[in-house]
């Protein structure tokens, strides 16, 4: 049943081409119309020694590999090597970005943890892989390949639809146009044929391909140049705004007029009760100074402890703040009131803070009186937080203190530090 | 008789005197035929009006601002990651067919795995163009990328946002690098039958000069192992990348530790369901019912049914945890979900998603085409529903009663959801027609005429 192909039927496949005719062969090509039929013939020419040969199939045939001797492709070795280098990729980036180039603190999360960096360590691994075994793949298999010789074969178009080929070529060691041709008509094929090297098509890139190709790589290079050019010049008309309606957000400053609202105002008052984060003070006694029963407290708060960290934060305050007015010891003799006094205009003195009223005067009513004021002096509330005037109050009352006690108490050294 | 051969080219006898003749023949017809069927044509009209509806309402968002949306104070992500997330989830069937179901040697996937990844790709296109607009300045989505540049700044890898921009980034790159290896061999049958200069050229650069060598076969089976290894931890991982979004957020309703494995079978339920609402019509109008069978279609319904159900365990699960937790806005904010201000889209979503696939449970339901394509698209909106519960219902109702309010889209929203339909449909429209919508290499190695009998084992 096996047909070989006649001069003239040859003839029909190639192009009119006088050096075609010519070409020396390339190989013989043996045509199937089963995977089993391939196959086999695929053992006998293994067997035979030969080992420039290749079959031809429509789909991969299982089995086929051991029936030629195909060796374990180095495929896999190729993509693990890009899956190591994708791994480290994505460790220096991350590494480096983050935690060395632009250290930027956010959310309180450390520059550098590497249980945050392993989705895109993952991600990066998997994509270096993926280009590496599609190329891989491409690389080992000699691809893209313009041209084939089998190429002007006619029949063997079929390779993609419904027939299998097997193809020893004329550079095998082994090949002997007799003996080959010999041996592949023992496997019975449907077609056996001579295939000449291809003399035709050579070097002949289609003419639209290359000026496809010239105009990409042109197109490629513009947006390049420009950004070249942009670099190594100065712009003088500014920036160009191309939506204006997003580079400049119409939007209501807080103390502005808004006609959205009925009162006009672009601020919005918020809902009833509402308290904002911090300024609960729902403890009496720590932020009004007031004792359960409406009195004022004659102690401190729980809150504010009596030590020397206090006393210290109390003197800073104290100097900061009541000096100008009140003088270093609290006398009510500071720089504003010495100035005041001399210029005559008018001015009510400030309270000497050591005298007998204030000594006996409840914290808690001195407190109402740093944060609200009283006659001339404001509030300081704003100033000072509860817990600094609290401080401050500490340190006022061992001014107090320093003058109700006779030199007799103090130690011999105490004594000594008095001026 | 002679009207039907002129709407459906595709109903006459196969050429071809074997079966893998045959089985090209079915595929490449389609390709060859030189009129598509007058339901392409409808479909093609219908899918670029609407693909016309989404070009211009993102053009005026790009103009405009996303003002024009229905964002209002607590709701700051609205439709546009509602319909990221659903599109993401979309794109999880093709490549979980093309790759775990080939680890898992389910052969039947080779009807249906070309196309779904086909679908894949183009659900992530819809997907990726969601934020690259909800970022408000569309010409800046080169500042999620590590590009030096003149501001020296860099991305902040410790982002979940960040972390998706490259899990989605590359679960693109990777899905089309699988469905192009996969069609080589189908470019080169293409190429081969082609007649015309113009298809030969094209088909031909396409199939990069694939000859079917079977040195060539062996790498790219290795290869395509490889890659379907690859590809399955990547499926996994993308919708759970998604999912930390909201996961690592603190937001009650978002902070949930079994949001990973929820959004992966969801996407995998949403995925699979889009591929039977394309795959009924194409298989109708394409005359490919020799190929993908009844048997596929039961096969994915019962699919359906089943991540239906781990669906279905999910939403218990979360109501269970939060009354668990103890924690107080934990629980307000899932009461809130099936009987608050958007209870009528929790009930959708239960509706659509864990009630309607119950019926599958029955075989004359599940091999009727119409329930299929009907429960289909019904579990097709109830996975938009259920992103929109998540996102939209949560952020109405968080902490602070001061902070909440209430979510209303505008047009613009819905034109944009209804316009990204209209891109999806135009590139599976192109798809159906000029590429192999079956891989006819793998599904030939399949049949029984496929195998090489080794009758003289030794």
């Amino acid at each position: 049943m096996t047909m070989i192909t006649t001069e003239s039927e040859r003839d029909k496949d190639m192009t009119d081409h006088d050096s075609q005719a010519k070409a020396p062969l390339h190989g013989i090509l043996a045509e199937y119309d089963t995977p089993t039929a391939v196959v086999k013939a695929s053992k006998k020419v293994r067997d035979a020694g030969y080992t420039r040969w290749d079959t031809y199939t429509p789909f991969p045939i299982h089995g086929i590999e051991k029936a030629m001797g195909i060796k374990m492709t180095r495929l896999p070795w190729i993509v693990i090597c890009a899956a190591l280098l994708g791994l480290t990729t994505a460790t220096v980036l991350q590494w480096w970005t983050n935690a060395v180039d632009y250290r930027w603190i956010v959310s309180g999360k450390p520059f550098w943890s590497w249980p945050a960096n392993v989705p895109i360590m993952f991600e990066l691994t998997v994509l270096f892989s993926a280009f590496a075994t599609l190329g891989g793949m491409l690389f080992l298999n000699n691809l893209p390949l313009l041209a084939h010789p089998l190429d002007l074969k006619e029949r063997f178009r079929r390779v993609s639809d419904d027939r299998f080929f097997l193809l020893i070529r004329a550079r095998d060691a082994q090949f002997d146009e007799e003996e080959t041709r010999k041996l592949l008509l023992e496997t019975a094929p449907v077609v056996l044929d001579d295939v000449q090297e291809d003399r035709t098509t050579s070097a002949q890139i289609p003419r639209p391909l290359i000026y496809v190709a010239v105009l990409a790589v042109g197109l490629s290079i513009v947006p390049f140049a420009l950004f070249a050019k942009a670099r190594a010049s100065t712009m003088e008309e500014g920036r160009r705004h191309l939506v204006w309606d997003m580079d400049f957000t119409p939007s209501y400053k807080a103390q502005s007029f808004n006609p959205l609202f009925e009162d006009g105002r672009s601020m919005r008052k918020p809902p009833s009760g509402t308290v904002a984060q911090g300024h609960l003070n729902a403890d009496d006694h720590l932020h009004l100074g007031k004792l359960p029963g409406g009195g004022w407290a004659t102690a401190l708060p729980r809150e504010i402890e009596s030590s020397a960290q206090t006393m210290e934060l109390g003197q800073v305050k104290f100097e900061t703040y009541c000096t100008p007015c009140h003088g270093y010891a609290g006398e009510g003799n500071g720089m504003v009131h010495q100035r005041a006094t001399a210029l005559k205009q008018g001015w009510v003195p400030p309270t000497n803070l050591l005298e007998e009223r204030l000594y006996y005067q409840p914290a808690g009513e001195l407190f109402n009186t740093i944060t609200h004021g009283i006659r001339n002096m404001p509030g300081y509330a704003s100033q000072l937080d509860a817990e600094e005037r609290w401080a401050v109050i500490l340190y006022l009352r061992a001014l107090q203190e320093s003058r109700k006690t006779p030199a007799s108490k103090l130690t011999a050294e105490e004594r000594g530090q008095l001026k | 008789m002679a009207t039907a051969s002129i709407t459906n080219p595709y109903q006459g006898p196969l050429k071809g005197d074997n079966e893998f003749a045959k089985i090209t023949d079915n595929v490449a017809r389609i390709m060859e035929a030189p009129k598509p069927p007058r339901a392409w044509y409808i479909g093609m009209g219908f899918a670029l009006l609407l693909l016309s509806i989404f070009g211009a309402s993102l053009g005026y968002v790009a103009w405009e601002g996303i003002g024009v949306w229905g964002h209002v104070h607590p709701v700051a992500w609205g439709f546009p990651i509602v319909n990221f997330v659903f599109w993401v989830g979309i794109g999880h069937a093709g490549t979980l067919i093309s790759a775990i179901l080939f680890l898992l040697r389910q052969n039947w996937r080779t009807a249906i795995n070309r196309f779904a990844e086909a679908m894949t790709i183009f659900a992530v296109i819809c997907a990726a163009t969601f934020p690259g607009v909800h970022i408000g300045r569309p010409w800046l989505p080169y500042w999620m990328f590590p590009i030096p540049n003149q501001m020296q700044m860099w991305p902040q890898f410790r982002s979940p946002l960040e972390w998706d921009v490259f899990a989605v980034g590359t679960y693109a790159t990777v899905s089309i690098l699988f469905w192009f290896m996969g069609m080589i061999p189908d470019f080169a049958t293409f190429r081969d039958r082609s007649t015309s200069t113009v298809r030969r050229m094209a088909y031909g650069i396409l199939a990069l000069g694939w000859r079917g060598s079977s040195r060539q076969w062996h790498r790219y089976e290795r290869a395509y192992l490889l890659l379907a290894a690859l590809a399955t931890p990547l499926v996994l991982s993308v919708h759970s990348v998604v999912s930390f979004d909201f996961a690592t957020s603190q937001l009650p309703g978002w902070h949930t530790t079994i949001f990973p494995p929820y959004f992966v079978a969801g996407a995998i339920f949403g995925g699979f369901a889009m591929v039977l609402v394309l795959a009924i019509p194409a298989r109708e109008f394409f005359g490919l019912k020799r190929i993908i069978t009844m048997k596929h279609l039961e096969l994915m319904a019962k699919v359906i049914l089943g991540t239906g159900m781990l669906v279905g365990y999910a939403y218990a699960m979360e109501m269970f945890i939060a009354w668990y937790s103890g924690a107080m806005f934990e629980q307000f904010a899932f009461v809130n979900r099936a009987f608050g201000n958007y209870a009528w889209s929790y009930w959708t979503m239960i509706f659509c998603n864990v009630m309607a696939p119950q019926v599958f449970w029955f075989k004359k339901m599940r091999t009727n085409i119409w329930v299929i394509f009907f429960i289909s698209i019904l579990v097709n909106v109830g996975m938009w529903f259920e992103r929109f519960v998540i996102i939209c219902t949560s952020l109405t109702r968080d902490f602070l009663p001061a902070n909440w309010g209430d979510f209303i889209p505008t047009g613009v929203d819905y034109a944009t959801l209804g316009g990204s339909f209209g891109l999806f449909f135009t590139l599976f429209l192109l798809f159906c027609r000029y590429l192999p919508m079956v891989a006819m290499a793998e599904m030939k190695a399949f049949i029984p005429e496929g195998h090489a009998h080794d009758d003289d084992h030794h």
